[in-house]
């Protein structure tokens, strides 16, 4: 019989704000443990929550993003349980009615090579709801110590729908979804910093059947590259129990990424009972149309439909769109380098932001933010070269130097004497010679024999030691083979 | 007139002070001195600390020889139920649970009193964490009826209600999720008001009951009540519950406010468990109202009979989550035998809880369990909105609904074992409560042996001048108010 | 929509766990017995018709009570775990939290 796996994320995504979610107090990473409280934060004894408006802001920018529904009025809940991390051993959260409903994230599977696009795909949401984190335990050999920096700091859940069938789609579907967050500059999404976290459930059932088999929740899929390995590692597990003529057990199991294997967490002593329930501290939330529309005005245009409107608009190719889109800043770097050169010269300027800016970049592991090179400088690179003043090998230098200066290309040029050669009388006696020294060519050129106009250039070029503009080099050739 | 300082009322006070016929620490100093001598057989305050209020006190004298006084409450002692945090103090709740706690930040109306220069007070004793209506469940000790040492003061707020009665503060704070003002206010001679629900800030009260709770003033006369409820009302961001209402001049509208009014006679109010005592006094007043002009209707609250179940399940809900940070990991009681994590929440709570708010807990976790939220929670919320309707449709007749505040006038330590008979106690206050509207208890006799009585006034929401100026007509022509207890 | 029974059905086994409160057998026994007695009151809520009634979850509610998202200073560190039972490297001990 033949398997099939089925895979629904959840995803927690730590909102970008400066307070936290009910209370006004600074949220941050890294600092000193337990400098980031206030007696709500603590839930100490009398303590109220109050909600903070840009959370509410971000989730609903999220979900317009993304197509969900949202909803006219949503409310708060505790969802009770205890744990040392819980300050107040509930934690507010939405249950029944989340503030997002449905939507999709649009997601590329891989492609048989790197260079081309893979097909792409929608998969559906469930909800999205807001909710609060919790604080941090380190484990020492004898105790836990417990850091409260991180709880209360807004937190968005992101539930898929059961609608993924390989490690491969959920990674692109973490992956689509982180872009499209640190897109809306709702979540910077490191996973290093805790920002977003993945559940995964999976199970598997055999192709055809509409049931969905018994589910096993894994849990501390803490890098991207884990959310694959582990899901695909599940999966195999699961396979092999079933041929092996066992089944499935419903259980959550910790994945370890750096030895690839899984472990069953010790079941809970009871089956959890969170008794949710409205929070009687908080008032309902209702978002009406205008609400809806600013925060639609904010939002940016999604990635993979910057995609699409780079390939019809500027006509590049994947190779250059597949690393400018995935970020946002380098795409709008792109496009306002694109308005000071012009559309035609997208592909020269897509070029050179792709190859030589991030090469630079990475070489001296700095930011575009921290770039000297801004968009008036690769415009004008493209401009001079347009213009015959500077040839390739030049360009590839001044753009170097200018990287390193921050200088304007037409002022390194003039600097370094990297002007293409234009003295029009000598080069037209280079040309002139080169015609002579090979008849046959000029013949078969003259008999409509286009690529024999190249058997000239080369002469000509070594006789320009490499300076010659080669628009130049190929107008004069033809004016002079037709003039005979 | 010439009561001792500690017995007299606010404008009387501020009058003096403002003469400097006294100075705050004469008065604070006079509070004190009337706390030692009586305070071994009353037992209204968990703990005091003198040094802080004559500290008060002297900043409050140092202001008004500045000439920055800040109106009648600067240099008057307010004592605090001891769930209303106060930097630097203790915050107990009458709970083992928090016997070491010291708060280290202010509540809403602490610091709304600090800046009406009131002297905040003492840390009052109540039921643990507001559950009783007897103050009998305090880990600390009981407090005793100033009037009848062997009864109870009433409660949760007992020890607010039983320090104002006996001198022990001018006037105090309560809380009150279910009658834990005005039942005690009627036990112990004193007027104690519930107000609307979101009109006086819960930030920085101890949660029972989110959705019930208010903290309301104590106070031997009206107007003394008036005063602080003016210093203590209004919105406040940080209490997501508050509504933004205007506060008027609730003492102005003593003199202004004067009736006619309408009054509501609920029947359901009058029926079998009313003591006669209660009955006899409480009627005699609704007979004063008429002899100044009042009509007197008959109303009916049909749903009143559900009120203990609803609000047995509402509040008991809402306490189990909100008992629930009460641990032994961020502060409070940590039990010393336990071995691992789990243990420590089971075994620091029940050694931290006493028994009422332990089986509160249960009943509240019990009904929010799974599969039980329907039935119970989301049924008793349903019905509590039939309760709400009764009380707003009364209001197109009436404009305010006089009732005893309780069945009984003050009874004997230890006489309700049973927590059905005790929870029965509230039955003529918790409507308040679920509808949200303002109360207030009214001193309005004694019974044959000496036991004060009260009568409750429900207000219009929002209503509180007028309540209080209704309060305030009875209350001048009656000299309840005036009969002190003998200490 | 699932109903109790019987106010009998009240597992204080299982409601004390989930409370997280260690009650002695002698307490149990007690609570569950007075607890029966309050339960039948709330039982009592079953009489009333409640169709197309709606919740009251606030007795005046509001909506959108909310802050702008601005940081205020928060508690030092030191007041912060000023009433913690036990604590090092300015973080809270707890035995060893095992999942
Ligand atoms: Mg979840
Ligand atoms: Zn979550």
């Amino acid at each position: 019989m033949n398997y099939e796996a089925v895979i629904g994320l959840e995803v927690h995504i730590q909102i970008k704000t400066k307070s936290k979610m009910f209370t006004r107090v600074a949220t941050g990473y890294g600092q000193e443990p337990n400098t980031l409280t206030d007696p709500v934060v603590l839930a100490l004894p009398g303590v109220l929550p109050v909600m903070n408006k840009a959370a509410l802001d971000a989730i609903i920018r999220a979900g317009l993003m993304l197509g969900c529904e949202i909803a006219p009025v949503c409310k708060w809940d505790r969802k009770n349980y205890f744990y040392p991390d819980s300050p107040k051993n509930y934690q507010i959260s939405q249950y029944d009615q989340p503030i997002c409903l449905g939507g999709s994230v649009e997601i590329e599977l891989p492609a048989p090579a790197r260079n081309i696009q893979g097909e792409h795909k929608r998969i559906p949401l469930t909800r999205i709801h807001l909710e609060e984190d919790v604080g941090k335990l380190n484990h020492t050999a004898s105790d836990s110590l417990v850091d409260y920096n991180r709880a209360g700091t807004p937190l968005m859940e992101v539930v898929s729908e059961p609608a993924m069938q390989s490690a491969d789609e959920a990674f692109a579907y973490l992956t689509a979804l982180r872009t499209a967050m640190v897109y809306a500059g709702i979540s910077d999404c490191d996973m290093e910093k805790g920002q977003l976290r993945c559940d995964a459930n999976i199970s598997v059932r055999p192709v055809g059947e509409t049931k969905l088999g018994t589910k096993v929740e894994l849990k501390n899929l803490n890098s991207i590259s884990f959310v694959r390995d582990g899901i695909a590692h599940e999966i195999k597990r699961q396979l092999a129990v079933i041929a092996a003529g066992g089944t499935i057990r419903q259980e959550t199991r910790d994945y370890d990424g750096q030895t690839g294997t899984s472990q069953s967490l010790r079941s809970k002593e009871m089956a959890h009972d969170y008794r949710y329930f409205p929070d009687p501290d908080l008032m309902p939330v209702k978002v009406d149309a205008a609400w809806k529309a600013r925060l639609q005005a904010e939002c940016p245009e999604l990635p993979f439909d910057k995609q699409r409107r780079f390939y019809e608009r500027y006509q590049i190719p994947y190779t250059i769109t597949s690393v400018l889109v995935p970020d946002r800043a380098l795409s709008d770097f792109f496009e306002e380098t694109v308005a000071l050169a012009g559309v035609d010269k997208a592909q020269a300027v897509g070029n050179w932001i792709v190859n030589d800016l991030l090469r630079e970049l990475g070489t001296v592991k700095i930011g575009l933010e921290a770039s000297r090179v801004r968009p008036a400088h690769i415009a004008e690179l493209v401009r001079l070269i347009e213009a015959g003043t500077l040839l390739m090998n030049a360009a590839k230098e001044a753009f170097v130097d200018m990287f390193a200066t921050g200088e304007m290309p037409a002022a390194v040029v003039e600097r370094k004497g990297l002007k293409a050669e234009t003295n029009v009388a000598e080069l037209e006696q280079w040309c002139r010679d080169a015609i002579a020294g090979n008849a046959k060519s000029a013949a078969d050129f003259r008999a409509g024999k286009e690529s024999a106009l190249n058997a000239f250039k080369g002469p000509v070029m070594k006789a320009a030691k490499g300076k010659a503009n080669p628009r130049l080099v190929d107008e004069t050739l033809r004016r002079l083979l037709a003039g005979g | 007139m010439s009561d001792a300082l500690h017995y007299q009322s606010i404008a009387e006070l501020s009058a003096a002070l403002q003469a400097r016929r006294i100075s705050a620490v004469d008065l604070m100093q006079a509070v004190i001195a009337r706390t030692r001598a009586v305070e071994d057989r009353v037992h209204a305050f968990n703990s005091y600390d003198f040094e802080d209020a004559l500290a008060q006190a002297r900043a409050s004298d140092e202001r008004r020889a500045r000439g920055e006084a800040r109106g009648p409450l600067d240099g008057i002692p307010i004592g605090l139920k001891d769930v209303i945090a106060v930097t630097g103090q203790p915050l107990t709740a009458s709970s083992r649970m928090l016997q070491t706690f010291v708060s280290p930040y202010d509540a809403t109306v602490t610091q709304r009193l600090r800046e009406a220069g009131a002297i905040c007070w003492g840390r009052l004793n109540m039921d643990e964490f507001a559950m009783g209506s007897s103050t009998e469940n305090s880990a600390f000790g009981p407090t005793a009826n100033p009037y009848a040492l062997d009864c109870v003061p009433g409660g949760s707020s007992g020890g607010s209600a039983a320090a104002v009665a006996a001198g022990e503060t001018i006037v105090s704070l309560g809380s009150d999720t279910g009658g834990s003002i005005r039942q005690p206010a009627s036990f112990c001679n004193v007027v104690g008001l519930k107000p609307t629900y979101g009109l006086v800030s819960r930030y920085g009260l101890i949660a029972f009951a989110s959705s019930l709770d208010q903290i309301g003033p104590f106070g031997r006369s009206v107007e003394d009540t008036a005063i602080v409820l003016g210093a203590i009302a209004g919105h406040d961001p940080r209490d997501s519950t508050s509504w933004r209402a205007d506060v008027p001049d609730y003492r102005a509208a003593l003199q202004s406010r004067r009736g006619p009014w309408r009054i509501g006679i609920p029947r359901e109010y009058f029926g079998e468990g009313l003591d006669p005592e209660v009955a006899a006094s409480v009627q005699a007043a609704v007979r004063f109202y008429e002899s100044q002009g009042c009509t007197v209707k008959d109303v009916s609250l049909p749903h009143t009979e559900y009120g203990i179940g609803v609000y047995y399940i509402i509040a008991t809900a809402e306490c189990s989550s909100n008992l629930a940070r009460f641990d032994g990991i961020r502060y409070g009681h940590r039990s010393k035998d336990a071995k691992d994590a789990v243990e420590i929440y089971a075994e620091s709570r029940a050694e931290g809880f006493g028994p009422e708010v332990k089986r509160r807990i249960i009943l509240g976790t019990y009904v929010l369990s799974s599969g039980y939220y329907d039935a119970y929670y989301l049924r008793a919320q349903k019905v509590r909105t039939l309760i709400r309707q009764d009380f707003l449709n009364a209001y197109r007749d009436v404009d305010v609904i006089l009732t005893p505040t309780a069945p009984t006038p003050a009874f004997r330590r230890g006489a309700k074992a049973d927590p059905l008979a005790m929870y029965l106690c509230d039955i003529y206050t918790i409507g308040v409560n679920l509808a949200g509207l303002p109360a207030v208890s009214v001193p309005c006799g004694f019974s044959a042996d000496g036991r004060p009585i009260g009568m409750q006034l429900i207000g219009q929401p929002f209503g509180e001048a007028e309540l209080l100026a209704m309060a305030h007509t009875y209350e001048r022509a009656h000299a309840w108010g005036q009969r002190r207890p003998t200490l | 929509m699932s109903s109790p029974s019987s106010p009998t059905d009240l597992n204080i086994d299982h409601v004390a766990a989930l409370a997280r409160l260690a009650l002695t057998p002698e307490e149990k026994a007690h609570f569950a017995s007075q607890l029966g007695d309050v339960l039948a009151a709330i039982e009592k809520l079953k009489q009333v018709d409640v169709t197309g009634v709606e919740p009251t979850a606030h007795a005046f509610p509001l909506f959108n009570v909310w802050e702008a998202d601005a940081a205020r200073p928060g508690l030092p560190v030191q007041e912060a775990l000023r009433n913690a039972p036990a604590q090092r490297d300015h973080m809270i001990v707890v035995p060893k939290v095992v999942e």
